[in-house]
């Protein structure tokens, strides 16, 4: 029992980073913007949330710097998909790319005199018990001997179920996805809100690169995120645009992580590259299904104006 | 209330001023970023653009004793960028996301060290010589590539499922398996535990022109000819760009959109899958490390930039194993990180992106009703910045 504990514990940690970044890049589908620029603005987030860390002394400053990186670099592919019309999945692609090889220059610049990032020790959020709540049997330690931000996560995840279906807002939100000239004709301004929610899901994707480097795995090492922004891409997907779904598949991707942890340790023979495979043949499976269910009834969750550029003036 | 705003306004031709200026306008601003990212850093942004094209092409003194040491190196990099680019040009052709390159390639690479390491096992009684081997690895790195995206393509067409992610996974998924053959399957016994499979025999090695450069070079300029001749001047290179620009006048014109993403997927997946084997045959004489180093993905960068035309990839290709190449040179000689080359290629492509509303599009002052105006300001930001 304390092996599967233990086990669902790290799925949580390691699921954290995800959640985030899957949760953001849900808010900015529902607006009708695809972004693959996720891996690049996390990455972006996990080393400037170091960096900013390691200097101010103080992981809160890191968590506030990612958040601020992350929004800017979603504020460019706002920018050129929105107002430039660019096409989105190259942007995206464009700011991954972009992305990744900053990072990787400030991971070498960032530390004190112009010195590398990689192996310097900063503050980082630990697990703290919660009093009464972590006494509970199997559930306690298993969720409440976390670090905060996954306390955060805890609250934002039905936070934003709620916002997305249950208010005003959301409403908003999702008539911009799904027909962005009813939104328009009821006097929502399509513009305004694309901009905000790309900028929410950058913001998010940030938020989760700070969680790698400041609590799952401190500290900053090359290609830190190691692909987890386009997990988080596929995880929208799996979750079918949905807040609550994207736990379930975050936390089974960060199951398969967590096993693994525990197979190596054991020293068993599974090859950790093939079982590593699962998580992305479990995502083409999922989207099969998908597909195959929309085809026939008819919706599952997918923004009908996802990936297409509205114009006032080229009504369809 | 502004007094002015910007209004855009579709052009009814492409404007081919723009055409021209817009890459040319965006690598320049894509120097200047990086000129003040390098000055952030405490380096001179002159003295490392200059290291940077030494690195890459060498200086006039060197050609004069006869070294092209350092234009061999670009070609050499530039020749797996060539083939992902001609790869993803025919898919993008179609308006086919064909992320996948990096998948494919690596599969490619697979399939070549496959043949060569397992042929003359198993298959004994082939004569151990170049004019079978390299035909023969040519033919199952080409099939394997193609056979690697015709899964993501057979899903789109027969089951609608987006091609973006599954293209992306099966990246993931080959890396992944590639990884697993190198370090456990078909680790070399005699290897002292160093992670890769044994040399692979000679007679499977392409041929070399010059230094490292090899037959993989010669392949590429030839695949874009061929890709050329297919996109440009026939009736289905017209097809697929038609399916591009509108699915329905594809069909209304009679074209089987099925068929067609298949074709074009086996054509791109094969092309990047050559780039695979043209990196294990031709440079690395082994499956090892460093054959999934991000060449799909430059692909993408590669294509877009060269406005998926076959002549451009090969010059686009040039120009960012050119960066590469400077990049690594300005790692060894001042100690910058190599990594200024991809942050150069990502501004360059994001200006590229915002300023190509120019060619579609022109942009208009437009005069609101006159009103007390204290100073014109300009509505709202045309340029692209970048955070």
């Amino acid at each position: 029992m304390d092996l599967i504990t233990s086990i669902l514990a790290i799925a949580i940690v390691a699921g954290g980073s995800l959640v985030y970044a899957t949760i953001g890049e849900i808010f900015t589908e529902r607006a009708g913007i695809l972004n693959l620029g996720v891996e690049g603005m996390m990455i972006m987030g996990a080393v400037t949330a170091f960096a900013a860390a390691f200097h101010s002394e103080s992981a809160w400053v890191g968590v506030l710097v990612a958040l601020l990186v992350g929004g800017g670099m979603a504020l460019i592919h706002a920018f050129l998909t929105i107002s430039l019309r660019a096409d989105q999945v190259v942007s995206g692609l464009a700011l991954t790319l972009f992305g990744t090889g900053l990072a990787s220059f400030l991971g070498q610049r960032l530390g004190p005199e112009g010195a590398p990032l990689v192996g310097l020790i900063g503050p980082r959020f630990r697990p703290v018990a919660l009093p009464v709540l972590s006494d509970i049997p199997l559930l306690g330690p298993m969720l409440f001997n976390q670090d905060v931000l996954i306390y955060v996560m805890y609250l934002f995840v039905p936070l934003s179920w709620y916002f997305l279906y249950k208010t005003r807002a959301g409403l908003h939100l999702r008539a911009v996805g799904e027909s962005p000239q009813t939104a328009d004709a009821l006097g929502i301004s399509v513009f305004k809100l694309r901009y905000f929610y790309t900028m929410v899901g950058g913001m998010l994707a940030g938020l989760g690169g700070a969680h790698l480097s400041l609590a799952y795995t401190p500290g900053w090492t090359e290609n830190l995120t190691g692909g987890r922004g386009w997990i988080a891409i596929a995880l929208v997907i799996f979750a079918t645009w949905d807040p609550l779904r994207a736990v379930a598949g975050a936390l089974l991707f960060g199951g398969v992580n967590a096993i693994q942890f525990r197979l190596q340790a054991t020293g068993t023979t599974i090859p950790s590259s093939l079982l590593n495979m699962l998580p992305y043949i479990l995502t083409v499976v999922v989207l099969i299904v998908i597909t195959w269910f929309e085809s026939f009834r008819k919706r599952v969750g997918a923004p009908a104006a996802l990936g297409l550029p509205y114009m006032r003036e080229e009504r369809s | 209330m502004m007094p002015f705003t910007l209004k855009l306004e579709k052009r009814l031709e492409y404007s081919r001023t723009a055409v021209f200026l817009v890459p040319i306008v965006s690598i320049v601003l894509a120097l200047i970023f990086g000129a003040l990212l390098l000055l952030l850093v405490g380096a001179n942004p002159w003295q490392t653009y200059r290291a940077m094209v030494e690195g890459a092409i060498g200086t006039p003194a060197q050609w004069q004793e006869g070294r092209y040491f350092n234009l061999i190196e670009t070609l050499v990099k530039a020749t797996p960028l060539m083939l992902t680019g001609l790869s993803v040009a025919v898919a993008f052709r179609m308006r086919f996301w064909n992320i996948g390159a990096e998948g494919q390639l690596v599969m490619g690479g697979v399939a070549a060290a496959a043949v060569a390491l397992w042929a003359p096992v198993y298959l004994p009684f082939l004569p151990e010589s170049r004019w079978i081997y390299l035909p023969l690895i040519f033919m199952a790195s080409m099939a394997v590539g193609a056979i690697w995206a015709l899964i993501p393509a057979f899903l789109k067409a027969y089951l609608k499922v987006d091609e973006i992610i599954t293209t992306l996974m099966f990246n993931y998924i080959a890396i992944l398996f590639y990884q697993y053959l190198f370090n456990i399957a078909w680790k070399d016994p005699g290897g002292f535990g160093f992670p890769g499979t044994a040399l692979l025999p000679e007679f499977t090695w392409l041929p070399r022109l010059s230094g490292r450069l090899h037959w993989g070079f010669i392949l590429a300029l030839v695949a874009a000819v061929v890709v050329w001749l297919i996109l440009d001047r026939t009736r289905w290179g017209y097809e697929i760009r038609l399916i591009g620009e509108s699915q329905m006048a594809g069909k209304y014109a009679g074209i089987s959109l099925a068929a067609s993403i298949l074709l074009v997927m086996f054509l791109s997946g094969g092309l990047a899958g050559l780039a695979g084997m043209s990196e294990v045959a031709g440079i690395s004489h082994r499956l090892q490390r460093g054959l999934a180093v991000g060449s799909g993905f430059t692909g993408i960068i590669v294509a877009w930039l060269a406005q998926l035309n076959p002549w451009g990839v090969l010059l686009v290709a040039f120009l960012l194993a050119a960066l590469l190449v400077g990049g690594e040179q300005i790692q060894m000689t001042m100690g910058l990180p190599a990594s200024v080359a991809p942050v150069l290629q990502g501004a360059i492509l994001l200006f590229v992106l915002g300023g190509n509303l120019f060619i579609r599009y022109r942009l208009r002052l437009v005069r609101h009703a006159p009103q007390p105006v204290p100073e014109a300001a300009p509505g709202t930001e045309v340029e692209a910045t970048e955070g």
